[in-house]
């Protein structure tokens, strides 16, 4: 008996595809793996250890770094999710407004712009401030990631937004519930996955930052990847395999929680 | 009756732009308003240590393509710059053709999977997608610098006796940025395909298409918004690289970011690096318009 | 004539006053098993033999086999086990774009980045044909199918019977030899629908191309066919020309799924050749025609279409009842009768101008109709 003919096959694509997978990966395994080199080279295998990772620990300079890193994660996910929900709720099932394509292109322009280009801006910016007051706080940094961070959390909720019934609202208003009791107590209950969702994604995102980082810090204002950024330049011990191991943990409990988020009906 | 539903109108309006207020605040601050006073910026002098000078010049704006000759004072093209121009366009483009080669295929396997299957392998490209860009440059670093994994393996194989140089060249950027940007060229390359109407590859068959000519013919059209956003999402961001370049490249190869950013560092130049800045701007918007126009030619086509 | 002459191979050899014409398609135990718990059949042994010219059609209920196995003809699915072949060749060998079988798929599945017109020269640019040679088919296809002034027309901007005639055109384009069509018609309004269904069979006639059909509407099946094949459950239950289906129906779920019947509880006495004589349960006795395969004696299920019977006084019918409802519908009157067995019968009449209405509800009748006109089912 003959093969089936298979439609959707086409020659060669299923062995570039697994090619590549593979190729994904392998760098990031193999970072992985050396996290744990008992030794100091990064590709020469001398036994397990978890020396790196006790001395990523200890060293005060990362603990400073993670610490803030985690600090301007917190307060941009808040202030842009914050930010992000009001605008979702303003621009989305409503009629057509005037304005509106403004305003879309204002909300999304942080991913529109070369993040350099931003990074040049706020730098430029934020210079003329820091003369003009003398703070050199952490508030530029969480500023400036708080506005780029706005469009990341502004698309799950307004995606899950646009999924909602719009009609449940009007009956919770025809039974005589104002505007904030109706979103407290209709709008809120379904829409919670799609806020969780944007500020774990504006989370992460501003934990990930490197380039407005680097250009907006002052110095010895370390953020945990731009710490990496310095110690690439310098000699490269597992140390940083074990900081990237860890990040890259978060960003995998991140991108499942987030799919879980997703799937969660009303 | 006109009066009552204008004034409901009005009083939406203001809600409205109540709720948009705190977003556009940020925004307006620390995003939109920067921007403006970088343009104002490319018009003024450098100062001696940085900053400026609030003095009006094109000089700046001249030096985007054009130097003065230190010695004899003639005016000629900025081959440095202009060769970082060239490179820049060159590596960009080159990384994302390679993109749409790995790519093409890979969102094409995905989406030809069985339908529980798909998420999970669009699970694998997203994993990447949200790790930080450092960590997968630096990861690309291993194994390609002088003792990283590829060059002890060869040595140890006894192929090659001293390591092979890939860091710090034109090549192991490009590799860095296909290595980074390849999951932006799947995802919309799998939206569209995902939304492809399998009756027509089959009509394609039944009239006598080989699978090249079915590929060629029937698929690539079909597709064709998802390559042209994928491509936009590749070009853009990578044409504006900095951190690859920067540790790919080490201090030599440079790109419009790197060299950005060096007027603001030793450059001491910060109009040049705003008018650069405002450049490369332009060019993305560019871009991005020529996208918005060829996406929206696709409409008649569409089922 | 569109087509200089007729396509595939004719060879009508009259040998003492025989025709033999040649087998397109022959299909033999062709099986489809889907893995499972239980494993699905969605084709059991099927074994037709589709001949040169004809307009045969494969008739049946959703997931009776019946585009499964048009699928496996164009070379979209593959059987389990069995042969097709078409001319001698074996199909299962060739991929679909090696056949030469077209597809009129249900969806129309048009290729919308493509005008009209280069839809319908698609198959012919793949098969290299010449460009002045595709021009005039392309030309000539867009005549047949009256949609010249449509040519330069995007594929979403014409409405559904537009695209349903272009997807004809440009299945035959390339001049198959066979043409599959899977529920064409079956998104059309009524209207169009008939229109469409006189034009195919206009089509077949003129070109001579075999065609195989798929469809689940009988009436549609009857209308157009040479032959059908009723399906059932991946199984087929008879092929016969639409006369043969419809007066001799060989079993209870064709006589069901064709027209209307009714089933009479009968016993079968004994059988002659093509006759039976069976006892009805009011106990008269009449002949009726006798199942294909030959019937056992004892119970059987007789069938009677209803515009066979008639109604009248009760004395003169073969089985009495009361008459239930009396529905009208233009142009005929049905009778539903309560029989005194407990089955039900309805009577057709035409409606005659000068007749008047004899009989109304309630009323004893009884139901008469004529030796030969039923069929015994095999059970």
């Amino acid at each position: 008996m003959s093969k089936a003919f298979n439609v959707s096959r086409q020659n060669g694509f299923t062995t570039i595809a697994i090619t590549c997978f593979v190729l994904l990966y392998l760098p990031i395994i193999l970072l992985v793996v050396y996290s744990f080199n008992s030794g100091t080279s990064v590709a020469i295998w001398e036994g397990f250890s978890w020396r790196w990772y006790q001395s990523a620990w200890q060293n005060d300079q990362v603990q400073e770094a993670t610490v803030r890193s985690l600090i301007i994660a917190l307060w941009a996910s808040a202030i842009s999710t914050t930010c992000a929900v009001l605008a979702a709720l303003a621009t989305t099932r409503t009629r057509k407004f005037k304005g509106q394509a403004a305003v879309f292109a204002m909300i999304n322009q942080p991913l529109m712009v070369p993040e350099i280009v931003t990074a040049v801006a706020l730098l430029i910016f934020f210079a003329m401030i820091k003369v003009a007051t003398g703070y050199t706080g952490l508030a530029y940094l969480i500023v400036a990631h708080s506005a780029f961070c706005i469009p990341f959390a502004y698309l799950p909720i307004r995606a899950r937004l646009q999924g909602m019934d719009l009609s449940l609202e009007q009956a919770a208003a025809d039974l005589y519930a104002t505007p904030f009791k109706v979103f407290r107590r209709v709008t809120l209950p379904q829409l919670w996955p799609g806020i969780l969702a944007g500020a774990m994604l504006a989370f992460v995102i501003s934990l990930d930052d490197v380039v407005i980082t680097e250009f907006v810090k002052s110095a010895g204002q370390d953020t945990l990847p731009t710490y990496m950024l310095g110690q690439l330049r310098r000699v490269v011990t597992p140390e940083v395999n074990a900081i990237s191991t860890v990040l890259f943990g978060i960003s995998v409990t991140f991108v499942i929680a987030f799919t879980v988020l997703g799937k969660i009906k009303n | 009756m006109a009066d009552l539903s204008s004034a409901a109108e009005t009083q939406a309006s203001r809600r409205r732009w109540l709720l948009l207020a705190p977003a556009l605040f940020i925004l307006v601050f620390a995003a939109a308003g920067p921007l403006l006073i970088t343009l104002v910026y490319s018009f003024l002098t450098p100062g001696d240590y940085g900053g400026v000078e609030w003095q009006a010049s094109w000089q700046a704006w001249f030096n985007v393509v054009m130097e003065r000759d230190i010695f004899d004072d003639t005016l000629g093209w900025s081959d440095a710059h202009l060769s970082i121009f060239w490179r820049s366009v060159k590596l960009s483009l080159m990384t994302t053709v390679l993109c749409l080669f790995f790519g093409f295929p890979t969102a094409y396997f995905i989406a030809t999977r069985p339908k529980k299957q798909r998420d999970l392998w669009m699970l694998l490209i997203i994993i990447p997608f949200w790790t930080n860009l450092l960590i997968r440059t630096f990861a690309v670093v291993e194994l390609i610098r002088a003792e990283g994994t590829v060059n002890t393996l060869l040595i140890w194989l006894g192929i090659i006796d001293t390591p092979i140089q890939m860091l710090f060249t034109e090549f192991s950027i490009l590799l860095g940025m296909v290595y980074v940007y390849l999951p932006l060229m799947v995802l919309p390359l799998y939206a569209s395909m995902e939304r492809l109407d399998f009756s027509l590859v089959e009509a394609g068959y039944d009239l006598y298409a080989t699978r090249l000519k079915v590929l060629r013919r029937v698929i690539l059209p079909l597709v064709k918004p998802g390559v042209i956003a994928g491509s936009i999402l590749v070009f853009v961001p990578s044409l504006g690289a900095y951190v690859t370049p920067r540790v790919m490249g080490g201090g030599n190869q440079l790109m419009i970011g790197n060299l950005i950013e060096l007027q603001f560092g030793q450059g001491r130049n910060w109009p040049l690096g705003a008018a650069l800045s405002i450049t490369l701007l332009a060019i993305v918007m560019v871009a991005l318009m020529a996208y918005v126009r060829a996406a929206g030619n696709q409409e008649p086509h569409r089922v | 004539m569109v087509f200089a002459q007729v396509s595939g191979d004719v060879e009508k050899t009259i040998t003492g006053g025989t025709l033999k014409v040649a087998t397109a398609i022959s299909v033999r135990n062709l099986r489809k098993v889907y893995p499972g718990q239980p494993p699905v059949v969605a084709l059991a042994d099927a074994s037709i033999d589709i001949k040169d010219n004809e307009f045969f059609t494969l008739l049946g209920p959703s997931g009776c086999g019946k585009t499964t196995l048009l699928r496996m003809i164009a070379g979209f699915e593959h059987p389990t086990a069995g042969s097709l072949t078409m001319h001698g060749e074996n199909l299962l060998e060739l991929p679909p774009y090696k056949r030469p079988v077209n597809t009129v798929f249900q969806s129309y599945a048009l290729f919308p980045h493509l005008t009209v017109a280069q839809n319908i020269s698609f198959g012919l640019e793949m098969l290299g044909k010449p460009k002045a040679e595709i021009g005039r088919t392309v030309d000539e296809m867009m005549a047949l199918v009256k949609m010249t002034e449509m040519a330069d027309r995007q594929t979403g901007q014409i409405s559904g019977g537009q695209q349903q005639r272009v997807a004809l055109a440009r299945a035959l384009a390339p001049k198959p030899r066979v043409l599959l069509l899977d529920e064409p018609l079956s998104a059309l309004d009524f209207k169009l629908r008939k229109d469409m269904q006189l034009e195919l069979k206009r089509l077949q006639m003129e070109t001579g191309i075999t065609f195989v059909f798929v469809t689940h509407d009988q009436e549609e099946a009857l209308t157009m066919s040479d032959r059908i094949a009723v399906m059932n459950a991946g199984e087929i239950r008879q092929i016969g020309n639409p006369r043969q289906i419809y007066d001799q129906p060989a079993e209870r779920f064709v006589a069901d799924f064709i027209g209307d019947t009714n089933f009479l509880p009968a016993e079968l006495i004994e059988t002659a050749g093509q006759t039976a004589t069976i006892r009805l349960s009011s106990g008269k006795q009449i002949a009726a025609r006798a199942a294909e395969s030959g019937s056992q004696k004892g119970k059987v299920t007789l069938a009677v279409r209803p515009e066979h019977a008639s109604i009248g006084p009760e004395a003169e019918g073969l089985l009495a009842g009361t008459l239930g409802e009396v529905v009208y519908f233009g142009t005929d009157t049905h009778y539903h009768v309560a029989l005194e067995d407990g089955t039900g019968f309805v009577v057709r009449q035409q409606n005659r101008p000068d007749a008047t209405a004899q009989f109304s509800s309630g009323d004893r009748v009884g139901v008469h109709f004529a030796p030969g006109i039923g069929q015994v089912l095999k059970d």
